[in-house]
C-alpha cells in the first residue's frame, strides 16, 4: 500500500459512469484517494497527453475512489475519452480540506455542476458525525443535473434534504444556487455553509453567507503545474491553491482581490473572468 | 543593528548589492507574482529571483511538467513559462521594497536589450542572465554553450544597464569555470551556479517517459555536490562574487555552499515541501550558528574551504 503521496501510482480504470453528455465519472482502486479529504485534490496523468488537478470522488467500496470529468480542454477531454481497462497515473490526494466541527448540528452545502465533488464526499463525512446537511445542488438546466441519485442516497439519514434548482425551471425550483440559498436562509439557521463550484457563484454565496454573519469555505480551482507549491501557477493573491488551499475561509477569501475575479493563464498573465 | 534582530549578524554584499540576510528565492519557484513575493518577504527572504522572463508571453510544456522523484530531488521541464517582458513589467510596477533580481531568458541580444530597457526604471536589484535551463531550445543552455553568444549577450545587457548582472551558469558541454570566466569578461559582476541538470525518468508500467518534454532539468538534494564543487571551482579561479544554488534544503547546506565560496545562497525545490515559511525557519538557524560560533557576520565564513 503506498504511503508516500508524491509516489505515481498507476491504476486502471474499473468503471465509466456517464453523468450527462459532457460529463463522466470513472472509477478505480487507490487506498489514498479512497481516504482522501473532502477539498483534496490529485493530480491525473494521462500518458502521453496531460497532467491535470481533480477533486477526489467519492466510491462507495472499500479502497476505491473517483474522478467527474466535465470535458473541456486538451487534458480532461483525453481524460473523458478514458474507457474501462485504461491506465491513468495519479499523485496526491493534495491540499487541505473543509473543516467541519463536531459542534456543527446542521450545515449548508451549495455547489453545481462538478463542484459538488468535494461537496459530496464532505457531506458523507457530515452523516457520519450526525451532522444534518442541507445540500442545494444548481444546474442551468435539466440535462445537466447530476449526482442527484448519490447525493440521495448519503443523505438519507438525519433529517438532511436535498434541493434541486435550475435557471431554467426545467427541473427542480426555478432559480439560480444563489437565488434558492438566500430563500434556504430566510427559513433555517446553519453553523457553517460549504461551497463548490463556479467561481462567480461561489463569489456570491460567500458574500451572502458574510452578509448573514454565517462561517462559509469555498474550494477554489485553479490552473495548476505542479500542485505542490513549487509552480506558482495557482496563485491566488498570496495563497497558492495547491498548498494553501484547495478550501479558503469566508474571512480569507473577502480580503482576496483575485477572488471571483482574476485567474492565471498557462504563462502566468492575470486573466479576468468576464 | 540589535542583535534581538532576526536579521542581526547575517548581511551579506554580493557586488553593489546588499542584503539582508544570504537567503535568496530561486528562479522558477513561485516567481511570478509580486503578492507572493510580498508574502515571501515576511517570511524573512533575503531577496527573490523572478521566474525567467521572456520577450513573448510563453505557455511552456504540457504537464506533466514537474515530477517529485524522492529524496527531496525534482525532475522539470516546465518549458519557461512566463507572462513575457511588457505583462511583467506591469507585475512589478508597484514594487517599492521587495529585493527582486529579474531573470532573463532569450535567444538573442536583440531581445535581451529589448527586455532590459523595459525593466531597468523598475525599483529592482538587478539582472540574473539564465544561460543554463537545460530543456528549451535555442534558449538557455544552448546559448550557454556557445561562449561567443554568451559574450554577445552579456556585452548588450551590461551596455544597458548600470545595474548588477548575474549570469547563471550551468553543468553543459562547457566547462563551468571556463563560462563564468567568459561572463565576467564581458562585463557580468556576478556568477551564480547551478541550474539543473538534463536527466529523466520512464514509467516501467505505462513504459513512458513521465514528463511531456521527456527530458527535464535534475533538481533538489540529488544536485548539491555537484553545486557545492562548482561554486567552489568558480570562486577559487574567477575573481567575481558567486550565488550558491542547488538542492538546497536546510541551513546546513548554506552555510557549506557559503564555505565552498558563495556569498549568498538560492533555495528552490524544498518550497515544494515546506512552503514559503521556510526562509523564517532557515535564517533563525543561521542566526543562531553564526552566534554559536562567535562570528561578528555571517560573511566570514564565504570561501573558508578554501583554506584546506
Amino acid at each position: 500500500m503506498p504511503t508516500n503521496i508524491d509516489n505515481r501510482r498507476i491504476v486502471r480504470i474499473e468503471q465509466t459512469i456517464v453523468e450527462t453528455p459532457t460529463v463522466k465519472t470513472l472509477v478505480f482502486k487507490d487506498s489514498l484517494s479512497h481516504t482522501a479529504k473532502p477539498g483534496q485534490f490529485l493530480m491525473i496523468w494521462i500518458p502521453r497527453i496531460e497532467e491535470i488537478p481533480m477533486s477526489v470522488m467519492i466510491n462507495s467500496k472499500d479502497g476505491y475512489a473517483a474522478v467527474t470529468i466535465r470535458k473541456s480542454g486538451v487534458g480532461s477531454t483525453a481524460l473523458f475519452e478514458r474507457k474501462t481497462g485504461d491506465l491513468v497515473g495519479l499523485r496526491g490526494p493534495y491540499g487541505n480540506s473543509y473543516t467541519l466541527k463536531k459542534s456543527y448540528k446542521k450545515i449548508l452545502i451549495a455547489g453545481g455542476g462538478t463542484g459538488l465533488v468535494p461537496l459530496l464526499r464532505l457531506a458523507s463525512y457530515a452523516q457520519k458525525l450526525k451532522i444534518q446537511s442541507t445540500v442545494i445542488i444548481g444546474a442551468r438546466t435539466k440535462g445537466e443535473v447530476f449526482f442527484e441519485n448519490i447525493a440521495r442516497k448519503i443523505i438519507q439519514d438525519n433529517d438532511s434534504s436535498l434541493k434541486i434548482c435550475t435557471d431554467d425551471g426545467s427541473y427542480g425550483i426555478r432559480g439560480t444556487t444563489v437565488e434558492l440559498m438566500s430563500k434556504v436562509l430566510h427559513e433555517n439557521t446553519f453553523d457553517c455553509v460549504f461551497t463548490c463550484g463556479p467561481e462567480l457563484m461561489m463569489r456570491k454565496v460567500v458574500d451572502l453567507s458574510n452578509e448573514n454573519s454565517i462561517p462559509v469555505e469555498a474550494s477554489l480551482e485553479r490552473y495548476m503545474k505542479c500542485g505542490i507549491g513549487i509552480c506558482g501557477s495557482c496563485c491566488l493573491d498570496a495563497s497558492l491553491v495547491c498548498q494553501d488551499g484547495t478550501v479558503f475561509s469566508g474571512r480569507q477569501l473577502s480580503k482576496m482581490l483575485d477572488f471571483g475575479n482574476s485567474y492565471r493563464d498557462k504563462d502566468g498573465q492575470r486573466i479576468n473572468y468576464s | 543593528m540589535d542583535i534581538n534582530d532576526k536579521n542581526y549578524n547575517l548581511s551579506v554584499e554580493i557586488d553593489k548589492i546588499h542584503l539582508r540576510n544570504p537567503t535568496m528565492l530561486a528562479s522558477g519557484i513561485l516567481g511570478i507574482s509580486q503578492s507572493i513575493f510580498e508574502r515571501l518577504y515576511k517570511e524573512n527572504v533575503g531577496a527573490v529571483v523572478t521566474k525567467s522572463i521572456s520577450v513573448n508571453p510563453m505557455k511552456g510544456y504540457p504537464n506533466p511538467t514537474v515530477i517529485s522523484i524522492g529524496g527531496g530531488s525534482y525532475l522539470n521541464a516546465v518549458g519557461l513559462s512566463n507572462p513575457g517582458v511588457d505583462a511583467f513589467s506591469k507585475e512589478l510596477s508597484k514594487n517599492k521594497k521587495i529585493p527582486i533580481m529579474i531573470s532573463l531568458v532569450g535567444s538573442s541580444e536583440k531581445e535581451f536589450s529589448r527586455m532590459v530597457k523595459v525593466f531597468d526604471s523598475l525599483s529592482i536589484l538587478g539582472y540574473e542572465i539564465n544561460l543554463s535551463c537545460p530543456h528549451v531550445s535555442k534558449m538557455g543552455m544552448e546559448v550557454g554553450d556557445d561562449p561567443e553568444a554568451v559574450n554577445k549577450i552579456v556585452k548588450t545587457v551590461r551596455m544597458n544597464t548600470t545595474k548588477p548582472i548575474s549570469v547563471k551558469v550551468g553543468v553543459g558541454s562547457i566547462d563551468v569555470v571556463e563560462l563564468a570566466r567568459v561572463a565576467i569578461d564581458a562585463g557580468a559582476n556576478i556568477i551564480t551556479a547551478i541550474n539543473t541538470l538534463r536527466a529523466m525518468t520512464i514509467d516501467i508500467e505505462t513504459m513512458m517517459p513521465i514528463l511531456s518534454n521527456r527530458v527535464g532539468g535534475l533538481s533538489g538534494t540529488a544536485i548539491k555536490p555537484i553545486g557545492v564543487r562548482c561554486v567552489y571551482e568558480i570562486s577559487k579561479n574567477i575573481k567575481a562574487p558567486v550565488i550558491g544554488c542547488g538542492g538546497v534544503s536546510s541551513w546546513q547546506d548554506i552555510i557549506e555552499y557559503m564555505m565552498a565560496g558563495a556569498s549568498a545562497v538560492q533555495i528552490g525545490s524544498v518550497l515544494g515541501s515546506n512552503g514559503p515559511k521556510i526562509f523564517n525557519r532557515i535564517t533563525k538557524d543561521l542566526k543562531n550558528y553564526v552566534e554559536k560560533k562567535g562570528m561578528k557576520n555571517i560573511s566570514e565564513i564565504v570561501g573558508i574551504a578554501h583554506k584546506y
